[in-house]
């Protein structure tokens, strides 16, 4: 059920403000929301100052460097810093993004930084993402064969190899799924647009040999038709893909097998 | 790993506005929805207006007297503009329905597009109306 309001316990304060830094002339706030579950408290909204002067590009630089310096208890995933792991992944002024890829130049004013919308909080920015990797599971993501396997490697055409293209490169860095005004309001039996992209990807995969198990498996009023083509998902992709354009591709699949 | 128990973690901030920045894209789907309840709400006037109308002078001068007021006027201009926002809005999901204009310059266009055509056509409507 569509809900507008935060429960009473996710219900975000006023937090604290941390001291400047001395002797700096480039200094940016970071308005980081903050949640300590040893404490139980509610989660709050930490203001951080960062001499800039000092600081890298990008704004998983300025985490790193709160972290170092300012407050070691502020807890973030992080890890290939390039864009290619999707660890990053958090609401930075007000879309989602990849920190480590995303310049603090794009941004005015105060860098809000919240983690990703509509998930269960672990601590700080870390979200749990159990559901949504169950739902990347459950779409089978391999390769299902029947035939006998080829001596040599299953081969596939340049022009099937090209279908791929805009599919594969999907890091699973939930930025467009947490996006998605019905993924979070559907998103127990909603499968959401990474999932979806996924499922695509191995349905126009030419190797495999599922295909109709796959359609089927979707063949859902939510799995699958939650999808209402709001298109946040691709306006929000850190890669650039466009999960919205598979999904409308898979429901053009479900038509045209019925046909 | 797993937690056997998960503890009772708080929801994320998620809503349109205060946390996540209003997108072209979400904007524009969550007022085709609003469109569309309020053109069938608005159908309902229209047949309690006819209905007025079967029911005798004394009835219809009431229900007319009220549409016809500033007020009933500012709801039908209202409508006039939902009606031509999820007609235009309408055909730019056919096109995605038909597997089209799903690139990201052309989704922004379309949008647009369709903004411009809802404030064109309800002033012509008007003028023409009028």
């Amino acid at each position: 059920m569509a809900e507008f309001k935060l429960p009473k316990n996710s219900q975000v304060t006023i937090g604290k403000s941390w001291p400047r830094p001395e002797g700096a002339s480039n200094v940016r706030a970071f308005k980081i929301y903050r949640y300590d579950p040893d404490t139980g408290q509610n989660p709050r909204i930490d203001t951080y100052f960062v001499d800039m002067d000092s600081c890298g590009p990008m704004v998983l630089d300025a985490l790193i460097k709160i972290k170092n310096e300012i407050d070691p208890t502020l807890t973030f995933r992080r890890s290939c810093r390039e864009g290619i792991c999707g660890s990053c992944a958090m609401n930075i002024d007000g879309i989602n993004r990849l920190a480590c890829i995303w310049g603090m130049d794009e941004i005015k004013g105060d860098v809000k930084i919240y983690p990703l919308p509509h998930m269960p909080v672990v601590k700080d920015l870390v979200t749990d993402l159990t559901h949504f990797y169950a739902q990347h599971a459950s779409i089978m993501p391999w390769l299902e064969t029947k035939t006998n396997e080829p001596a040599g490697e299953w081969k596939q055409s340049i022009e099937d190899r090209r279908k791929l293209d805009g599919l594969y490169e999907c890091v699973m860095c939930a930025c467009c799924s947490t996006s998605c005004p019905s993924y979070w309001w559907n998103g127990d039996r909603y499968l959401g647009p990474a999932a979806l992209l996924h499922a695509y990807r191995w349905i126009i995969d030419s190797r495999d040999e599922a295909t109709g198990e796959r359609l089927d498996e979707l063949e859902d009023p939510f799995k699958l038709y939650r999808c209402h083509t709001i298109m946040n998902c691709a306006q929000t992709c850190p890669k650039g893909l466009n999960p919205a354009k598979a999904i409308a591709s898979i429901k053009q699949l479900m038509v045209e097998r019925r046909l | 790993m797993a937690d056997v128990n998960p503890p009772n973690r708080p929801l994320s901030p998620f809503m349109i506005g205060p946390v996540y920045r209003p997108q072209i894209t979400s904007v524009m789907s969550i007022l085709h929805r609003v469109t569309g309840v309020g053109l069938t709400l608005a159908a309902i006037l229209v047949v309690w207006w006819f209905l007025a109308l079967g029911a005798g002078p004394a009835d219809f001068a009431r229900v007319d007297g009220f549409l016809t007021s500033w007020f009933g006027g500012l709801i039908l201009i209202g409508s006039l503009a939902a009606f031509w926002y999820h007609f235009c809005n309408g055909i730019r999901h056919l096109f995605w329905d038909a597997g089209y204009g799903f690139d990201l310059p052309t989704v922004h266009k379309s949008g647009k597009a369709v903004i411009a055509a809802t404030a064109i056509l309800t002033v012509l409507t008007l003028i023409l109306a009028f």
